[in-house]
This record gives C-alpha cells, sequence and structure tokens, in this order.
C-alpha cells in the first residue's frame, strides 16, 4: 500500500513537472516568433560602441545580435561564406575584393584614431609632425633631443636619450592606419615599409594588442608607440599633438576626429580619412564600416532578418546612439556622412524588392 | 570477458593516440605547402622577413628559430646548476628531513604557477631590474626571457632529478663511505654517475617545455622580427610568433606560420629523440 502511494506521488510529481516545462517552452516560443537573432562577426577596434549600441536596440526592439569580435579579416571571411547577416570591418574592400564577392554596401557606424603615446619625465606636451613620426619609426631619428624635435617643440627641454619605437607584434588595423598615414605623409616611408596589418618595423620593440603596446610605454621611458583611440582615452594615456595637413598641432579628442570626416568623402564612404586636410583635423583618424550584402536575398537572411538588419543599421547611425559614441570613446560620425549612410542604406534590397 | 574489455578499451585509445600525432603532422604539412611551394624549405629556414613595396610578401623563419633555440638552451644552462642543487638537496643531503619537504613543496609551487604570471612578473619586476643593472637598456630581450625560462623550467627537471637521486641504492652508497669516501666523492663519483641517463632525460624534458612556452616569452623577448645580435638584444621565438600574428593572417603569411608550427614540431620531435639517444649511449 505504501508502494503504491509513493509511486502515485511520483507519477504526479512528473505530470507537474512535464506540465510546467511545457508551459515554458511556450512561452520562450512566443517570443522567439516575434523577435529576430542577428548574428555578425568582425572587427575588435568597435567592440565596446557595438555592445553598447546591440544592447540598446535589443531594449528598443527585442531582436537581438551576437556579435563575434574576431577580426576585420574573419568577419569579412564569414560574410563570404554567409555564415553572418553582415559584418564589421576597420579596413572597405578593395575594388579587387569587391570583386570575389557579390555586390556589398559599407555603412560607416564611428570614428576613431590612433594616437603616438610616449614616456619621457617631466614632458606633458609633445609636438610632433607627420615626417618626424615616419623618421622615428623608421629609425633615422634616434635620439630625443634630435634637432628636428627640439625645433618642433621649442619650450620643452628634450633629454639626451635613445628614443625606442614600440609597434605591434600582431596583425592589426592600428596598424594598418598608422602606417597608412605615415606612407602619406612620407613617400621614403611609402617606398620602404608601405602600409599594412602588419608591417616589418626596422626598430624598437613590439607587443600584442593595445594594452601591450601601452604597458610597455608605461613601464620604460624614452618610449613612443601608437595605441587605438578608444583604449588610449579611456585610460587617459599622455599622447602627442600631431601636426595636421594645414599646419595645425591637433590633440586627439571626439572633436578633432569628427572633424577629419568633414572633408571630400566619397558617396560610397570607402576611404581613409588619414591625412585629412579639414580645418581642426586629427591626421590620424580614421571610420569603421558595417559591410551587409546590397541584396540580402541570399542563404543567410529571411526577409525579417533583413529588414532586422537594415533597422539596425539606421538605429546605428541614428542621432540618439550617435550621441552615445562618446560615452565609450569614440567619436560621432559628422552629418554628411550619416546622410551619406542613409542614402547607401536605401539602396539595400531583399530580392529586389527595397527595404526602407 | 574482463580481460577482453580491458583489451580493447587499450588498442582503441592507443589506436587514437597515433593517428591524431601523425593527422596534426600531415595538416601542419599540407597547410604549410605554399610557403615551403613559394620560397623553398631551406631559403625559408634560413632567412628573415623582408615584406617590401616593391617585391611583395616574404617570409623566413630563421629569426625565430634563432631566438627559440637561444632563449631554450640558455634557460637549460642557467637553471641546470639550481635544479641540481635542488635535487641533491632535498634527494641527498636532506633527505626526508621537515627542511628538504620544504624546498620540495616550494619547487612544485613554482611548478603550478600559470605561465601569464611569469610573464606578467618578468614584464614588471625582471626587466626594471635588468635596467637598474645596467644590463640591458629597456629590459626586453633575450637574456629576459630566458632567466623567465629558466625558473619556469627549475621545478620539472628538479623534481624529477631528485626521484633519480634517491633510486641510487644505498649499498653502493655505503661501499664508498665504508671505504673513506667524503660525502662529496660520493656525491661526484658514485650518485651522478649512477643516474645520468635519468638526469639528462629530466633536463631534455625540460627542454621541449622552454621550447613550447608561449605567453611568458613573449611579454618580455620584445617582439621584434630580426635576428637577435646580442643576449641583451630583442627578438622573438617560434611560438610567440605564431600567437602574435595567426589571428589576422591569411593566405601566404597564414601558411607561413603553419610552416613555423611545423618546424617546432620538428625541433621539438629531434630533440626527444637526440635525448633518448643520449640516455641509451649512457645505459650501455
Amino acid at each position: 500500500m505504501r508502494k503504491l502511494t509513493t509511486l502515485l506521488a511520483l507519477c504526479a510529481f512528473i505530470c507537474l513537472a512535464c506540465n510546467s516545462k511545457n508551459g515554458e517552452t511556450d512561452k520562450h516560443e512566443k517570443i522567439s516568433s516575434k523577435s529576430v537573432s542577428l548574428s555578425a562577426s568582425g572587427a575588435t577596434f568597435p567592440l565596446p560602441f557595438y555592445t553598447l549600441a546591440f544592447q540598446k536596440y535589443t531594449e528598443k526592439t527585442n531582436n537581438r545580435v551576437a556579435y563575434g569580435a574576431i577580426g576585420s579579416g574573419g568577419g569579412i571571411r564569414s560574410l563570404k561564406d554567409e555564415t553572418v547577416n553582415f559584418a564589421a570591418s576597420d579596413a572597405f574592400l578593395t575594388d579587387e575584393e569587391s570583386k570575389e564577392m557579390k555586390p556589398v554596401i559599407h555603412i560607416p557606424t564611428c570614428m576613431g584614431a590612433v594616437v603616438a603615446a610616449f614616456n619621457l619625465d617631466g614632458v606633458e606636451k609633445l609636438r610632433l609632425s607627420g615626417e618626424v613620426l615616419a623618421e622615428i619609426f623608421a629609425g633615422k631619428i634616434t635620439k630625443w633631443n634630435d634637432k628636428k624635435l627640439t625645433a618642433l617643440n621649442p619650450d620643452i627641454k628634450l633629454p639626451n636619450m635613445k628614443i625606442t619605437p614600440v609597434y605591434r607584434s600582431d596583425g592589426s588595423g592600428t596598424t594598418n592606419i598608422f602606417t597608412d598615414y605615415l606612407s602619406k605623409v612620407s613617400s621614403d616611408w611609402k617606398n620602404k615599409f608601405g602600409a599594412g596589418k602588419t608591417v616589418d618595423f626596422p626598430t624598437g620593440m613590439a607587443a600584442k594588442g593595445n594594452p601591450g603596446v601601452a604597458g610597455i610605454i608605461n613601464n620604460t621611458k624614452g618610449t613612443i608607440g601608437y595605441i587605438g583611440s578608444e583604449y588610449a582615452f579611456s585610460l587617459k594615456i599622455k599622447s602627442a599633438e600631431i601636426q595636421n595637413s594645414n599646419g595645425e598641432f591637433i590633440a586627439p579628442n571626439t572633436a578633432s576626429i569628427s572633424a577629419a570626416a568633414a572633408g571630400n568623402i566619397p558617396d560610397d564612404t570607402r576611404t581613409m580619412i588619414t591625412n585629412s586636410s579639414a580645418a581642426g583635423a586629427y591626421p590620424i583618424s580614421c571610420l569603421t564600416w558595417i559591410v551587409v550584402y546590397r541584396d540580402l536575398n541570399n542563404g543567410k537572411n529571411t526577409l525579417q532578418e533583413a529588414k532586422a538588419t537594415v533597422e539596425l543599421l539606421q538605429f546605428l547611425v541614428s542621432d540618439a546612439i550617435q550621441a552615445m559614441t562618446e560615452s565609450v570613446h569614440y567619436a560621432p560620425l559628422p552629418q554628411q556622412i550619416r546622410e551619406k549612410a542613409i542614402n547607401n542604406l536605401k539602396k539595400i534590397t531583399y530580392n529586389g524588392k527595397k527595404l526602407l | 570477458m574482463n580481460d577482453k574489455i580491458y583489451k580493447y578499451c587499450l588498442i582503441t585509445a592507443v589506436g587514437l593516440i597515433l593517428p591524431v600525432g601523425v593527422g596534426i603532422f600531415l595538416t601542419l604539412l599540407w597547410d604549410a605547402m605554399p610557403a615551403f611551394e613559394k620560397f623553398g624549405v631551406i631559403e625559408f629556414i634560413t632567412s628573415c622577413d623582408g615584406n617590401s613595396v616593391a617585391e611583395g610578401e616574404k617570409y623566413g623563419a630563421l629569426p625565430y628559430i634563432v631566438g627559440t633555440l637561444a632563449t631554450s638552451f640558455l634557460a637549460l644552462i642557467i637553471s641546470v646548476p639550481f635544479s641540481l642543487a635542488a635535487a641533491l638537496f632535498s634527494g641527498e643531503y636532506y633527505r626526508g628531513k621537515r627542511f628538504a619537504g620544504i624546498i620540495d613543496s616550494a619547487v612544485a609551487m613554482l611548478a603550478g604557477i600559470p605561465s601569464i604570471i611569469y610573464g606578467l612578473w618578468g614584464f614588471a619586476v625582471l626587466n626594471p631590474i635588468l635596467v637598474s643593472m645596467k644590463l640591458s637598456e629597456t629590459g626586453y630581450g633575450i637574456l629576459s626571457a630566458s632567466l623567465l625560462l629558466a625558473i619556469m623550467i627549475i621545478p620539472y627537471s628538479a623534481s624529477l632529478t631528485k626521484e633519480f637521486i634517491m633510486m641510487v641504492p644505498s649499498e653502493l652508497k655505503e661501499g664508498a663511505y665504508s671505504l673513506g669516501a667524503t660525502r662529496s666523492d660520493v656525491i661526484a663519483k658514485i650518485v651522478l654517475p649512477k643516474c645520468m641517463p635519468g638526469i639528462i632525460s629530466t633536463f631534455i624534458l625540460a627542454l621541449g617545455r622552454a621550447l613550447g612556452e608561449t605567453m611568458a616569452v613573449t611579454m618580455v623577448i620584445g617582439n621584434t622580427n630580426f635576428l637577435p645580435k646580442s643576449i641583451t638584444d630583442t627578438g622573438n621565438t617560434m611560438a610567440s610568433i605564431i600567437a602574435n600574428r595567426f589571428g589576422e593572417a591569411d593566405g601566404l603569411q597564414m601558411a607561413s606560420l603553419i610552416a613555423i608550427a611545423l618546424l617546432l614540431f620538428v625541433i621539438t620531435f629531434i630533440v626527444n629523440l637526440t635525448g633518448k639517444f643520449i640516455v641509451k649511449k649512457l645505459k650501455a
């Protein structure tokens, strides 16, 4: 008798458990039928901004975005393989690269820069020109009290100390932007070392990631290195003012970075804005993009997902989100770039039908 | 019945290990082929990176091979006196005493520290010390990496060497003492010769660990891709360049990194074989 009661109780319990489980899955299905999950991968540089922006997007629409920060190159590869809804990249696709894929559209999302951080006792403000920066990294200027440096900084007493340049040991978009700038301002640099994600720097030493470079600069006197602005700003790292092509010495900050995109920008926004000629522009600034297929009807996207993707991109360049860039140490897109982004968004189709 | 189950489990396990090893070798070889085809095996091993705007991508493994061998062997040389001393101390002089136990656990603790912590210590403490001793301008370089590696491999060679020292039969030692030998005589003429093959094999094991160490080395070596000119110069190792570069690498660069991985695989294999060969010779 006792056994029977226990058995009955057990049965009842199991039934209850099953019931409640069923109820839960029902609820879950209801949510997921309404909301869309997007997946994306790409650049690590804008990750903090995207994390914030995607979170706001989820709050607003209940759609989720899963973003894998695997590097720009990896993101483009995933887009090519059609395993993601969109990719993020610090480098726009060149004409050659675009030929290998179906037509894509670049949507700029925010701006950043590369700063020249240094460690010198008693020196707070340092002024550098592009040519001098190139000569330092090429190993031609080797002492801090070199004539070219003292000429730029007449008010500072620079020590008779060896300059140790610090660069990135890993492949990085930061290196690409920095060396792109050096190539623009110094033909010598362009011919010898060129621009790229990994460059054979002739002198100094290297470390992995922004934290690695910043760490070496922080604990070694006489060093100078380049660091992504989002990292440098959040840690308030001391960095040099760089002379832009108008002859102004500009400290990197969100206003001077945004100013760099004020000049002539092509309609598809595929351009490097380093060495910008705009007034008040910090010369080593950059845009970062989200890359999507022009026609979203492919293996990865359903109509729902395509709609959500366009909606998300529109949301990213909206005033509300652009105003948040500075809270995570990026610079907002200037008005003209936002307009161009919206114009490009209007070109996106699904099965030939416009989405916006 | 039971015996059969044991047997089949064993065969499956062993049958899995071998293909995994061979498979790794073959995939590395396959993926490294583009680099070897482009540069040639000998040229790849004996040249440096030389990317130029005019001639395009060019990769060479020499600086990394030199960096790996230099740091590992230097680390081994630095670690030998310390690990031998620690082993003799707790295995012979203070055998079974409480003090030896303390030394043993201190050495074992060194083995348990994650390598990133060694790297951080080297970066924050060792490098500034090297600078203040005027041994190096910035602290970063082969010397710093070797010192760090030496500390990291001491526990491996020390604890294994101690086991071999303790295995020397006490009859032999007692015999020597009865003939009037001093303690240093016993160590130099009985203990060490008796367990020399064992000691050599432990040092080769330690060398193997130094060859593959990545994180700690990359934090202190300076990561420059040229041939180091002196031990205070900065350099790079094979494991470190792979860890640094593979994330954003593609095409020829990826193939070159895999080729470096293959070379590291081969070097480690050769080191182990040499070790076995030496042990065999000494035992015979």
